[in-house]
């Protein structure tokens, strides 16, 4: 007999959320350090050197990468358990985040249209989450 | 050729993260969680054919994806691209056998149609 149902979907759903939130997370880190390298390196003159020191000791641009491992490591931790048509709707919920995110961090303008898009977004997450997370063969251990 | 990239973003994006799936899959699941099984768990996926093939495919529709940018428009490249949802639920039916029921796809149609509005806004 499988582990409960609830059991098996918190096994999946945990890799998914942290997936959501570092995922959105290196895209802003990653954005916010390339901005500031290519920055500096202009100010500080052409030389190659010097604009590979500015890419290679810019923090943000290390937390970036870091955070995307972090999201690659739980995206292949959630596809071990749960489908690929539960994992993929499922992470969706970046839009969500990144623009809740972008609207009380960043103060950004937020069209009614995308508004509309994010709440369909969240029905449809909803909806998929409903699903059995894993349909496929039997839970390996 | 607009046709022909779009293709490989979808198609061959789709196609990729289901062959990763289906390394995932082959090698089950970690267990407990520990630094240790995290590195274990990446050495078994990366034995696995499917893996390779999977970030081949992903790599190829990467690029593909960047040269559609620097022809079309991204107001026209992005909502597009969602169509992957729906490619990834067929696929995954196909090639995966799971079992995708009627609230699954109503749940996928709806982020689809979402991602389309989010960037259309």
């Amino acid at each position: 007999m499988a582990a409960p149902e609830g059991i098996r979907r918190g096994r999946a759903v945990w890799p998914i959320v942290l997936m959501v939130w570092f995922g959105a997370l290196g895209d802003v880190l990653l954005a916010r350090g390339a901005r500031q390298a290519a920055g500096a390196g202009w100010r500080g003159g052409s030389a190659a050197a010097v604009v590979l020191a500015h890419w290679l000791t810019n923090r943000s641009l290390w937390l970036g990468v870091a955070s995307l491992i972090v999201f690659f490591l739980c995206y292949l931790l959630a596809l071990s358990r749960a489908d690929y048509s539960y994992v993929t709707p499922a992470s969706a919920s970046s839009y969500v985040v990144v623009t809740l995110l972008g609207w009380m961090l960043l103060g950004e303008v937020v069209t009614r249209v995308r508004w509309l898009g994010v709440l369909v977004i969240c029905a449809g997450v909803w909806l998929v989450t409903r699903t059995a997370a894993c349909t496929t063969g039997g839970s390996r251990q | 050729m607009t046709v022909l990239l779009l293709a490989v973003v979808i198609i061959g994006g789709t196609a990729g993260e289901v062959a990763v799936t289906r390394a995932m899959k082959a090698i089950g699941d970690v267990g407990r969680l520990s630094p240790r099984s995290l590195l274990t768990m990446l050495g078994r996926a990366f034995r696995v054919g499917w893996m390779w093939l999977g970030l081949g495919l992903l790599a190829a529709a990467f690029f593909s994806l960047l040269a559609l940018l620097s022809r079309e428009n991204v107001t026209f490249v992005v909502p597009v691209t969602a169509l992957s949802y729906v490619v990834g639920a067929v696929m995954a039916r196909w090639f995966l056998g799971e079992r995708v029921d009627p609230m699954r796809w109503l749940g996928v149609l709806l982020v689809m149609l979402g991602v389309v509005l989010v960037w259309m806004g």
